[in-house]
């Protein structure tokens, strides 16, 4: 493969574009693009942790950014992100294990991964303005 | 056709990227280390939020807390350096960029790591 021709015109296999959605499939993709979303999001838990150890007024500062309504509405997001891929790895230990491969669990596990990390992350935003 | 694989070959068990299993093994790992890290790490932050400066340092001045985050950082950034790599080896085809890109998935990740690592221990020791 190293050295295709990529240029070439060949005809394709058919790609996402072609087919239905389906929950599995929808599901495997979301885990990829939150994956790749945590990964840059680290960038805001580097900038906490920095600005923190910076000094108060950094500290501060931090904080405002975070407590903004952009703030908050970014690490909403990034709760759901790091919700979803959690039980979408979850899914992939019991696959490894063996088992949920039938198409009625592999369906039941996918919609459980969707309700479940919106759930869990309306959960988790009920109980940070409880304790705060 | 009987198998051409000399008795070497069979006992390393790496196949053409001379890895193996090992990216898959690692990036195991860091999954099941994480579900117990980033789940305490999610409790942490909402401990944490609104905290002022003075309830902030304290709490990372604890060893057992700051010894956590130190493993969240850690075990999250190798987790996110592997599963990014996929990404890139995935959709990225050409030659050139794709070995820029998989050089700067590693500048990333030990960059992210390293300056979240030496805050947290600025912190931690009380500076």
């Amino acid at each position: 493969m190293a050295n295709a021709d990529l240029k070439a015109n060949r005809p394709l296999s058919p790609h996402l574009q072609i087919y239905k959605p389906i929950v599995t499939m929808v599901m495997s993709i979301l885990h990829r693009i939150t994956g790749a979303a945590l990964y840059f999001g680290t960038i805001l838990m580097a900038f906490w942790l920095v600005c923190a150890a910076a000094g108060p007024e950094s500290y501060q500062f931090a904080m405002d950014v975070f407590g903004s309504f952009l703030g908050r509405l970014v690490l909403f997001g990034f709760t759901w992100a790091l919700v979803h891929h959690m039980l979408g790895g979850l899914r992939h230990f019991i696959w490894d294990m063996g088992h949920g491969f039938d198409l009625s669990a592999a369906n039941w596990m996918a919609r459980a991964t969707i309700v479940g990390s919106v759930a869990l992350t309306v959960i988790l935003w009920i109980i940070g303005f409880i304790v705060a | 056709m009987t198998d051409m694989r000399t008795p070497l070959k069979k006992v390393t068990g790496l196949g053409s990227a001379k890895d193996g299993t090992t990216h898959f093994l690692r990036q195991r790992l860091t999954a099941v280390a994480n579900v117990f890290l980033i789940s305490f790490f999610v409790i942490l932050v909402i401990a944490l939020q609104g905290a002022d400066y003075a309830s902030f340092t304290e709490a990372l001045s604890n060893p057992i807390i700051s010894t956590l985050l130190l493993l969240v950082i850690l075990v999250g950034c190798l987790h996110m350096k592997l599963g990014m790599q996929v990404i890139i080896e995935d959709y990225v085809h050409s030659e050139g960029l794709k070995f820029l890109l998989l050089m700067g998935n590693v500048f990333f990740a030990s960059i992210i790591a390293l300056a979240s690592v030496v805050a947290v221990l600025k912190i931690s020791f009380g500076a």
